[in-house]
């Protein structure tokens, strides 16, 4: 018979977290402000169609980081709950604390209970309305959920992107100086980014229900400009 | 409510409709009164730089007016309409859920439907509801949208049993469909201009009112006009009901000085 082995939890769980940490770190990061119109989300992606930025609802994006597989399937529920959500109710009643809870609770299971965790990081923004205010919901690999004041990080090099990015930040700024800032803060000193480089899209109002709004290229150069 | 998330091989896709089937909630209500409200006259007719819909706002239920600032004419997506005629409490459902399907299709797939695929996709849900059809709930979209492939204007009709057929310059349903569609045929032109095409659609609702008892016309008293809306490149857009209302009092002015002789609204 052979011996059944031991391994502490707090090892198996350290290993699963190193393991996911560098996963997500192999990727791209992004950043996510408010700005005087909304919401606008800024990723290092040179890709134009395997996207890190998308709509879920009316006033709801997603952003991912990590393995693109892995949070685009995140992405596909997400899209599914929210619009089961609003057809059997109303689409006032969708909400991105509800979905970022459900995120929570899946990447937490996974974490715990499967062989390998998810390495990815997810946001939920909601843009305010009269029924809710603005709001950033980080979600992290083991399912970790924060509330995020007026912007947030993620990535593999977030915490150096996090203290690029601190300084500039102004509340109510426009979109174009947010958008600069958000370039600068991913690039760092060494290098910069340009449209290419960048997808970004914006949550705000004056695009009618849906509020979900990609910015192209030819935008996002002008923005930069 | 759980994360929908799903074995690759149960997958539903893009396909809302299959997913709400996953949930158990697809299914229209059954229990409907048999004097259900039904919607009446809707018309679409191409333009020069797309194609504008147009619905009556009556409905009835037998010989008694049940609502009369029902909307028949919905934007289906950007670049699509949809208007309805027949059971409306149903044929709203239907609307519904169509608009749902083809923005869901659009937000997991990261593109939208083809023209043709979005009328498809209707003609599929008509298909399903044929078993409600057979007991008398019949429901008839009119769909009609911009080609961004084509840069043109299209329009499609229905039948009860999810057959669809696209049709030429101009198309209406509904029990006053006949009517709307002799009067367009009289007045269209090729190339028609936006304001003339909205004048063509206001004087064929005129005129389906005139002879159909089930069909609204304009309601000066309660101040309730047809909905006329114009689909082309800009995307999904409707008419100010300043400037329908303005329509029609110049075809009833027109008619009016004419004796009320039938003839006496076409210029």
């Amino acid at each position: 018979m052979s011996m059944p082995y031991y391994v502490a939890p707090e090892q198996v769980m350290k290993d699963r977290a190193e393991y996911a940490q560098k996963g997500i770190a192999r990727g791209r990061s992004l950043i996510a402000t408010t700005y005087n119109a909304g919401i606008v989300l800024v990723a290092e992606n040179p890709s134009k169609t395997l996207h890190k930025i998308s709509e879920i609802y009316d006033r709801i994006a997603f952003a991912g980081v990590g393995k693109f597989n892995e949070y685009d399937q995140l992405r596909v529920a997400g899209v599914r709950h929210a619009d089961l959500k609003g057809f059997q109710f109303s689409r006032a009643d969708v909400d991105a604390r509800s979905l970022a809870n459900l995120y929570a609770q899946y990447l937490g299971n996974v974490f715990t209970h499967e062989m390998k965790p998810l390495e990815v990081e997810i946001l939920v923004a909601e843009l305010g309305s009269s029924q809710r205010p603005t709001q950033l919901f980080h979600v992290a690999y083991e399912g970790t959920i924060t509330d995020e004041g007026e912007w947030a990080v993620l990535g593999g090099d977030a915490d150096t992107i996090r203290q690029n990015f601190e300084g500039r930040f102004a509340s109510s700024w426009d979109l174009a100086q947010a958008v600069k800032a958000c370039a600068a803060a991913l690039s760092g000193p060494e290098r910069s980014l340009g449209a290419l480089d960048l997808e970004a899209a914006t949550l705000s109002d004056g695009n009618g229900r849906r509020t979900f709004e990609r910015l192209d290229d030819t935008r996002l150069a002008s923005l930069l400009a | 409510m759980a994360l929908p998330l799903f074995q690759p091989q149960q997958d539903p896709g893009p396909d809302f409709t299959s997913l709400l089937a996953t949930k158990g909630a697809l299914g229209l209500s059954e229990n409907a009164a048999t004097l259900a409200p039904h919607g009446t006259t809707v018309l679409a007719i191409r333009y020069a730089d797309g194609v504008i819909m147009a619905g009556d706002r009556r409905a009835t239920a037998g010989h008694s007016i049940e609502h009369r600032a029902m909307e028949k004419v919905f934007p289906a997506d950007r670049y699509s309409a949809v208007a309805i005629s027949g059971s409306a409490g149903m044929a709203i459902d239907m609307v519904k859920l169509f608009q749902v399907q083809l923005e869901h299709y659009e937000k997991v797939e990261g593109v939208t439907l083809s023209l043709e695929g979005k009328a498809n996709q209707l003609a599929q849900m008509v298909r399903t509801h044929l078993p409600m059809a057979m007991q008398g709930f019949i429901v008839i979209p009119l769909f009609c949208g911009f080609d961004l492939a084509s840069g043109l204007g299209r329009i499609f009709t229905y039948d009860a049993t999810g057959g669809h057929y696209e049709e030429g310059d101009f198309q209406a349903t509904g029990s006053g469909g006949r009517d709307a569609r002799n009067t367009i045929k009289l007045g269209y032109r090729e190339q028609l201009g936006l304001d003339d095409a909205v004048e063509l659609a206001v004087l064929a609702l005129y005129e389906a009112a005139d002879a159909d008892s089930a069909t609204g016309g304009p309601d000066l008293v309660r101040g309730i006009y047809p909905i006329v809306a114009s689909v082309s490149a800009e995307g999904y857009r409707q008419i100010d009901e300043a400037v329908v209302a303005q329509r029609f009092e110049e075809a009833i002015e027109r008619r009016r000085q004419s004796g009320g002789l039938a003839g006496g609204t076409l210029r």
